[in-house]
């Protein structure tokens, strides 16, 4: 077999400006496809397990966003590899117990094809669950970013609340963001491409520019 | 399929969006009138599409003489 056909026939993992592998699974609110959620941002996340302390921490911390996710018209979709009678079970016991309610579907994985699909089993932590993995997927389905945290440590909510906007904001207005952004904040004008550009660029009013390749904006109000 | 309990019965969500597309709609004219999740709608029209009580054309769904007589057995 050549190099090609090799690489045609692997299975491809999801990739940054890719379209997101479409599947099909049970959950906690029916059967769902990858399609069903077009036209609307989706945050894709697996978890090792149900009934474990720190994805229980994250179910709490995610649903909580929830609000200002669907705000910002982002769905979430979680993914273990359990079963929707366990998965059922435990937003039932994160209810009794925090007086949290669980208001995103969970997939139920238990033939670990999605988690495959998506790469988010990691054989060097474990065999039998999936990692702490999180796609963001946009209205068109393609994937616009991963992060991946191992099993010993619960993600970071507001960095992802923070991560929609930028993406957001990046759609919105053709620009990029620094290191830290937070919406309000000035964002990155892109380089120019052309030593004519260039010059032009440190007379360009309206923006910060601190030499031909960095510059910044605020946005509109 | 979720949608219809083993009894032949339908799930609260599915009755909900039965009685809505008593008038044809679209998928998100359902979301909108009972302020549901898209995504939720979709996979629920699917399934009443699959078990032949609704049936979509041009993007716009109704009910079949099946769905119908089911919204009137309806309490």
């Amino acid at each position: 077999m050549d190099a090609v056909t090799q690489s045609a026939s692997a299975p491809s993992l999801p990739r940054l400006g890719m379209p997101a592998p479409p599947f099909q699974a049970e959950t906690t609110h029916g059967t769902l496809r990858l399609e069903d959620f077009k036209g609307s941002w989706l945050i894709l996340f697996s978890h090792p397990a149900d009934f474990t302390p720190v994805c229980t921490t994250e179910f709490i911390e995610f649903a909580k966003i929830a609000p200002e996710l669907r705000h910002r018209g982002v769905e979430l979709l979680g993914l273990s590899i359990d079963s929707t009678y366990s998965h059922i079970a435990w937003v039932r016991n994160i209810e009794q117990h925090f007086k949290v309610t669980i208001p995103f579907p969970v997939m139920a994985d238990l033939n670990k094809e999605v988690a495959t699909l998506y790469g988010m089993i990691m054989p060097g932590e474990s065999k039998t669950e999936a990692s702490r993995c999180l796609f963001v997927i946009d209205p068109n389905q393609v994937v616009r970013a991963m992060i991946y945290y191992p099993l010993t440590t619960g993600r970071n909510t507001d960095e992802i609340l923070r991560l929609i906007d930028a993406l957001q904001t990046t759609d919105k207005h053709g620009v990029a963001t620094p290191a830290n952004w937070r919406p309000g904040d000035q964002v990155i004008v892109p380089p120019p491409r052309t030593v004519e550009a260039a010059a032009e660029r440190t007379e360009m009013p309206g923006i910060t520019c601190t030499d031909w390749y960095f510059a910044k904006r605020d946005l509109p109000k | 399929m979720p949608c219809v309990k083993p009894d032949g019965t339908l799930e609260p969500l599915a009755q909900a969006i039965v009685r809505a597309l008593r008038t044809p709609r679209t998928a998100e004219g359902v979301c909108e009138l009972l302020r549901l999740p898209l995504y939720r709608v979709r996979s629920t029209m699917r399934e009443l599409c699959e078990a032949g009580l609704a049936a979509e054309a041009d993007g716009v769904y109704g009910l079949t003489d099946s769905g119908r007589s089911r919204v009137e057995q309806m309490p």
